[in-house]
């Protein structure tokens, strides 16, 4: 049933929120997959579930019932030092609100998940390394000037291609991204979707993309939809 | 790392934080002031009351002591000879000092405590607390030609000046007497112009002179000179003394050291010689003005009388003159303002404790000075097992002074504890900072935790804060404290200076500068409890940091 060459499965996904006796029912059984160097998004309304599900496949949230597998491996139960150790390294999220580290400046928040991995005797070994691979992440996104400015000098375009560097530094096996473009006018959105889309081709980088914009949908590979907490193709 | 770069970045936008950590820094602060202010006092004050005390003190529970301290000292030594360095005898008896000030008798209540010349300096600090040099070198009870210190010999730095001590010793004695000689001339003068105008009167009056003339010769010579002197300022009262006591025998004034020692039966020179000599506490003979100028009631060279009580059943009291040789001051107000010294033999003499038919003499007790490294509680079992407990008490000088130290320790927990409390409250204040510190950062810990970061990490950024923090509250307050202890005189000077008003005053105090006693052992216990209270109150944030839900976090605005 699981397509060997597929790097993300999920199998029959529920979550549910409760407030107080009321029970809403966000997801109600997910199967979702997405092939190694796919490019899929997942569209539906607001409120719908994307975040959620996105939250899920990204280890932040823990699910109801079902799996999620990476590669070979299912990863929603796994200890939570091993979950963080994912996180870091074999996932990479983008967020609608950049969700950029206000004290640090674009290089220093590009290196962040690295400094999270080493510890500070380690960081010292391969500090150098990390901080090229950074800068020619940021200059690769048109950045190179930038470095040294914190996320309040940058503006929505510059803050999200910052927080994509920040999510590629690590060489994740799959980029998560939650309405990337959501806060920004229509040129620059394209712009990041270019830039995704580019990421896709050359470099086979696997990406989910969550919106509810249609038209952004369509640069994808492949689009499904989430309705009434199941997905169906689009 | 990340930690590391996040709390240094969090610290240098938060300098808020840090006002948090002033009060630790002030506890911190105080509580070394007060800890080295307080182990100064209890320091000097122990050092004083082991100089005074010797290590141990063996006495007997009855005032007439016992005989013999010879064979006592021998059977001392046979019980514990291997530790003990030197022995003296001493007779102690309460008593009354009696001296004269612009023509009033005061009298005091004194401990009046015999002596040896020889060996008492070296098994107490009693020399060191000597004005003369030269009897801090070696004890002697012979008045010396000048010399006395006018300044404190024991303070380092500023101490209390003696003007008056100049001129202390013979030339002050020689002063005195000639000076009471003109006026015996001048009485004497008067008297006998005012007898040959009653001559001239008529003779009654012969008679009615007479008897008195019995009563002169029991009236020493220093009676009256003392009324002579007291009448300086009032002449017309003089003339009364004048009259009362008048003798009538003008050509010869009676010996007044005839009655003071008779056994030597000869007129005495006060000019050229002195009684026996005594030293009293400095308490006793003089006060300290408010400026720290120490003023003198009587000086060295002075005669005072002494009564005590004989060793008898029941005891009379006897009077004798003495003449001061040297002031003791062990800067311990109490001893200073009640001992006074005297050759045992002499005041064993006095008092009637030798006995006639065996000439052995009895002492209250034997003063015991142990060599280093001895343990004084060891010792003091062992003369306790030897010696009958329902005669001779023995104990070490902490014995003697036992609730008085304890006193002084229990003062220090107590003070302790409650600035230890300061520095607690400053606890809550980092808790309260931290706290909002978490919540506003909570998205930021929500991005951290979604780049791979794990609640103990999160945790660890703020006890690292914390930790920070309480270092740096409290090294501020180590080299805050280090500063004020070091300085402590100068500040008080300062402090006077500007407010006007006395802040230690040395009439009070005995000590002349504010002591202090820097201990590392009690410093160390401040910082780590400091740095454990800031720790301590950052671990709540922290795992309240730890706990949150990243999604919720990310969701936070
Ligand atoms: N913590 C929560 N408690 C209760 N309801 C929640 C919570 N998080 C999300 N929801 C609800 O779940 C639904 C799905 O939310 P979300 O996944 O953010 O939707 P989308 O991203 O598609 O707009 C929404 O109706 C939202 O109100
Ligand atoms: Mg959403």
């Amino acid at each position: 049933m699981i397509k060997a060459s597929s790097l993300l499965r999920v199998r029959d996904l529920r979550k549910s929120y409760r407030s107080g006796d009321h029970r809403l029912d966000v997801l109600r059984g997910v199967d979702f997959d997405l092939a190694t160097g796919e490019f899929v998004s997942v569209v539906g309304q607001s409120g719908s579930g994307k975040s959620t599900l996105l939250h899920l496949m990204g280890l932040l949230d823990a699910a109801d019932s079902g799996e999620i597998a990476l590669g070979d491996t299912r990863i929603d139960r796994l200890p939570s030092a091993r979950r963080d150790r994912l996180r870091n390294s074999a996932i990479g999220m983008v967020f609608q609100a950049y969700h950029l580290l206000p004290e640090l400046d674009a290089l220093e928040n590009v290196l962040a998940p690295l400094m999270v991995r080493h510890g500070v005797i380690e960081w010292l070994r391969v500090r150098r390394e990390a901080r090229a691979r950074a800068a020619d992440l940021l200059t690769r996104f048109g950045l190179g000037g930038r470095l040294h400015h914190k996320p309040r000098q940058l503006s929505g375009g510059e803050m999200q291609r910052v927080a994509i560097a920040r999510a590629l530094v690590t060489q994740p096996r799959v980029l998560l991204a939650d309405e990337p473009t959501g806060n920004l006018d229509e040129a620059t959105g394209g712009e990041i979707l270019d830039t995704l889309c580019e990421l896709n081709r050359a470099d086979g980088l696997s990406i989910v993309l969550v919106t509810h914009d249609a038209a952004i949908a369509r640069r994808a590979d492949r689009i499904v939809r989430l309705a009434a907490g199941r997905v169906e193709a689009a | 790392m990340y930690k590391l770069l996040l709390c240094w970045r969090y610290l240098r936008t938060r300098w808020i934080a840090l006002a948090s950590v002033v009060s630790v820094t002030l506890g911190v602060a105080t509580m070394i002031v007060v800890n080295a202010v307080m182990a100064g006092f209890s320091h000097e004050m122990q050092t004083r009351i082991h100089g005074i005390l010797s290590d141990i003190v063996f006495e007997a529970h009855s005032l007439s002591g016992f005989q013999d301290p010879a064979w006592h000292m021998e059977e001392i030594r046979r019980a514990a000879g291997d530790d003990i360095a030197g022995m003296t005898p001493t007779v102690a008896v309460p008593a009354m000092l009696s001296f004269q000030v612009r023509g009033q008798w005061i009298t005091r209540q004194i401990m009046f405590i015999g002596i040896d010349e020889t060996t008492h300096a070296y098994v107490s600090d009693f020399g060191r607390y000597l004005q003369h040099p030269g009897n801090r070198e070696r004890l002697s009870f012979a008045l010396r030609e000048g010399g006395y210190d006018t300044v404190d010999s024991q303070s380092d730095g500023p101490g209390p000046t003696r003007p008056a001590l100049e001129g202390a010793g013979w030339p002050h004695r020689r002063m005195r007497v000639e000076r009471e000689r003109v006026w015996r001339e001048k009485l004497e003068a008067d008297r006998a112009k005012a007898a040959a105008d009653q001559a001239a009167e008529g003779a009654s009056g012969d008679e009615g002179v007479q008897p008195a003339s019995a009563v002169g010769p029991v009236r020493s010579v220093d009676q009256q000179v003392d009324a002579v002197l007291a009448a300086t300022s009032q002449p017309v009262a003089a003339a009364v003394v004048n009259e009362q006591a008048a003798p009538s025998t003008p050509t010869k004034a009676p010996d007044p050291f005839k009655a003071a020692r008779p056994e030597e039966g000869r007129a005495m020179d006060p000019a050229k010689e002195q009684f026996t000599g005594i030293v009293p506490g400095i308490g006793l003979a003089s006060f300290r003005d408010s400026t720290g100028v120490d003023r003198f009631l009587v000086l060295p060279g002075d005669d005072v009388k002494v009564t005590f009580p004989t060793a008898g059943t029941p005891p009379k009291a006897v009077s004798d003159t003495f003449t001061i040789v040297d002031f003791y001051e062990s800067k311990m107000s109490e001893y200073d303002s009640n001992f006074v010294f005297v050759p045992i033999a002499q005041l064993q003499r006095m008092r009637g404790m030798i006995d006639p038919q065996s000439g052995l003499a009895s002492v209250n007790s034997i003063q015991i000075k142990l060599k280093d490294g001895a343990d004084l509680d060891v010792v003091r079992d062992r003369l306790r097992k030897v010696f009958p407990a329902d005669m001779y008490a023995v104990s070490t000088w902490r014995d003697k002074q036992g609730p008085l130290l304890s006193a002084v320790e229990m003062e220090m927990s107590v003070l302790n504890i409650l600035l230890f409390l300061i520095i607690a409250v400053a606890g809550f204040g980092i808790l309260a900072i931290f706290f909002m510190i978490v919540v506003e950062k909570t998205r930021d810990i929500g991005i951290l935790k979604s780049l791979g970061a794990g609640s103990t990490g999160i945790a660890g950024i703020f006890l690292g804060y914390g930790l920070f923090l309480g270092l740096v509250g409290a090294g501020a307050g180590l080299a805050l404290g280090l500063a004020i202890v070091l300085n402590i005189n100068s500040i008080r000077a300062g402090v006077e200076w500007c407010t006007g008003q006395r802040v230690f005053d040395p009439s009070i105090y005995y000590f002349f500068k504010i002591p202090t006693v820097i201990d590392p052992f009690t410093i160390a216990w401040i910082i780590a409890g400091a740095v454990a209270i800031a720790v301590a109150s950052s671990v709540l944030p922290a795992l309240r940091a730890a706990r949150l839900h990243p999604v919720e976090a990310l969701r936070h605005d």
